[in-house]
């Protein structure tokens, strides 16, 4: 068992390697597998030759690549030559991905062949040094694509090299536990997404309280729900790999479909999920769970935004034999609350479940506006330390500094979470102060949608604002002032799916020749909730 | 040119066809002018239905037509047009 001794997510593989070579650790959409010593040995090799062309720790290493057999070996092959890897959305608009992937500087990209537009959004003479096309064929993902050569700039490697190099040797450093192990960009308010820049240590001190929590074992089928740019999949990967347990990676168009994934998870007879409250929402409205045998699920996690109780009580009627455990934690600390749901869940409750204590290995304090810790029971923010904590976001101590705060010789980090802390419940959500808010378990600052709307020439003014909705959750609405109305609401929706990843597309349009000013001519968003708020036409 | 004109009216196709329509300009494009969204329209690709409203139009395909629709056949292939959507209506109701 990884011990005192680890200081890389990679030791994890390489523990288990060691004990079992054989088993099965991944099982890719497309139903090939990788054993343990199979993908350790196919790492290094990524690793020798990042290390042979140039690429040295604390590099960046980016991949566009589906869910996959390919992406689990780039990550651990960044991963054990010392640098870190920096995931994107496998279908996220092509302009944004390569943003996110020259904000952080990344040394080597691999990138999918069907993603070749990406390659497009790069200005000349800016593409890293070191460009690898991974054929379709070689992803190891579900998704049927034609494997046609695409144009790729001359010295571009094909993943086939990289997979036949020289296994890297002996590291000339050792590894450390402060070195980076990966960048995960999230939405940021000015339009620019910021990297959450986390070290092994952030990772590893996560990964050992899930082992305390959840005693996995060797036996353990764990489901990969979220894509790799979320941070749900660094429990996935790294608990199941850590315990020798396999990992049923979960491709992005099953993903989506509810239906489908409920029998995966049946035929699979996956013991330990994780993902969003949606979709087991989505699963349990459409996934006909009672016709199907899911008895061998020993726990259900969720995270990544509030769990509307309907959902929750209907998913647990239908599957009463495992344990729920409601997760809380931004990108920048992971996991820092948790709350196991007494089951079952009453018919009269309405009011959402606690994000419940802290972890083991986090601190939280409460908060006013003023960093002065509130009266128990009273609202606040949520500051968090401990070793899970971020390092900042990557390139941008503007915003570190309004995020951090030294309090008697320690780092917090303040998540713009309200919380009240409630005897015999641990913490209570509220909401948030902010234009931050969460669909689908990702994070929008509204203040991105905006940004690309303004970008639109069709557009003088635009400006978003979300309300709750008792389905979805939250609703997005953009109000705009077109140049030269009427303007389609269609054509402003293939803007969006152009610009923003689908969960950021506005979900209503309203037009206004000009947009309501407060006395100060700022936009009025008080107006304009007014204004959505009030009955369609 | 409006595509929804091409058939004679009391056509099957063209009825599934506005119905379609109806109900996705009524549940995902409020205020939207009927014209604008033509049977050759992308849905998916062009950001008007997102995984979940898919969803929502398979519910309804299913419910309304009295049809049973596949996983497979709710991808971008046979789901991202009305025109489309129709067509699968048609075969599966052999109409």
């Amino acid at each position: 068992m990884a011990g005192a001794a680890t200081a890389s997510l990679a030791d994890l593989l390489e523990a288990s390697a060691r004990r079992d070579p054989g088993r099965i650790a991944i099982v890719a959409p497309d139903g090939r597998t990788l054993t343990y010593g199979e993908l350790d040995l196919a790492a290094s090799r990524v690793a020798g030759f990042l290390r042979a062309h140039g690429v040295v720790p604390g590099d960046r290493v980016g991949f566009c690549l589906p869910k996959g057999l390919a992406s689990v070996t780039v990550l651990f092959g960044a991963m054990k030559a010392r640098a870190g890897y920096v995931p994107v959305d496998w279908h996220g608009p092509a302009a944004r991905n390569a943003t996110i992937h020259r904000d952080g500087k990344v040394a080597a990209l691999f990138l999918g062949e069907a993603r070749h537009d990406v390659l497009a959004e790069w200005p000349a003479g800016t593409l890293p040094k070191l460009l690898v096309r991974v054929p379709m064929s070689a992803t190891g993902s579900a998704a049927a694509h034609a494997n046609v050569m695409h144009p790729f700039p001359l010295g571009a490697h094909d993943f086939a090299a990289a997979l036949a190099h020289a296994p890297l040797a002996e590291l000339a450093s050792p590894r450390r536990r402060d070195d980076l192990a990966y960048i995960l960009y999230t939405s940021g308010s000015t339009g620019v997404p910021k990297g959450v820049t986390l070290t092994h240590e952030n990772a590893l001190s996560f990964v050992d309280w899930c082992s305390e929590l959840y005693a996995p074992t060797a036996d353990d089928r764990f489901s990969s729900h979220a894509p790799f740019h979320f941070d749900l999949s660094i429990f996935d990967l790294y608990v199941a790999l850590k315990h020798g347990a396999t990992l049923h990676l979960v491709g992005e168009e099953l993903g989506k479909d509810p239906k489908a994934l409920a029998r995966f998870a049946a035929d699979r007879r996956l013991t330990i999920w994780y993902s969003t409250p949606s979709v087991l929402s989505l699963m349990a409205e459409f996934g006909q769970l009672d016709t199907l045998d899911l008895s061998a699920l020993r726990h259900v996690l969720f995270a990544g935004e509030v769990f509307p109780v309907p959902g929750l009580r209907r998913l647990t009627r239908l599957l009463p034999r495992p344990r729920y455990w409601n997760l809380y934690g931004p990108t920048e600390t992971n996991v820092c609350n948790y709350a196991e749901i007494p089951l079952p869940v009453p018919d009269e409750r309405t009011r959402p479940y606690p994000i419940g204590p802290l972890c083991s290995h986090c601190d939280g304090l409460v908060l006013d506006e003023q960093q002065v810790e509130v009266a128990k029971g009273a609202e606040g923010l949520l500051w968090i330390a401990g070793p899970s904590l971020f390092q900042g976001y990557f390139g941008r101590p503007d915003l570190d500094a309004n995020v951090f705060q030294t309090r008697a010789g320690r780092r917090w980090y303040n998540t713009g979470d309200v919380v009240r802390h409630v005897d015999g419940e641990g913490f209570v959500y509220v909401g948030r102060r902010d234009r931050m808010v969460k669909r689908r378990g990702y994070r929008i600052e509204l203040g991105e949608v905006e940004s690309a709307l303004q970008r639109n020439p069709a557009l003088r003014e635009a400006a978003v604002i979300s309300l709750p909705d008792s389905a979805a959750g939250v609703r997005i609405d953009a109000h705009v002032a077109p140049v030269t109305p009427p303007l389609s609401i269609i054509a402003l929706k293939k803007w969006c799916a152009d610009a923003l990843p689908p969960y950021m597309s506005p979900d209503r349009f309203v037009f206004h020749a000009t947009l309501p000013r407060t006395s100060t001519e700022k936009v009025d968003y008080q107006a304009l909730k007014a204004k959505s708020s009030e009955p369609s036409p | 040119m409006n595509t929804t004109n091409k058939n004679q009216p009391g056509d099957p196709s063209v009825e599934i066809a506005d119905e379609l329509r109806r109900f996705i300009l009524a549940e995902f494009l409020p205020g939207e002018s009927a014209a604008n969204l033509r049977d050759d329209t992308p849905l998916r690709t062009g950001g008007i239905l997102d995984s979940v409203a898919t969803l929502k139009v398979v519910s309804f395909v299913e419910q309304r037509f009295s049809i049973e629709v596949e996983a497979h056949e709710a991808g971008v292939e046979h789901f991202d047009r009305i025109a489309d959507i129709a067509a699968l209506v048609r075969r599966k109701r052999g109409t």
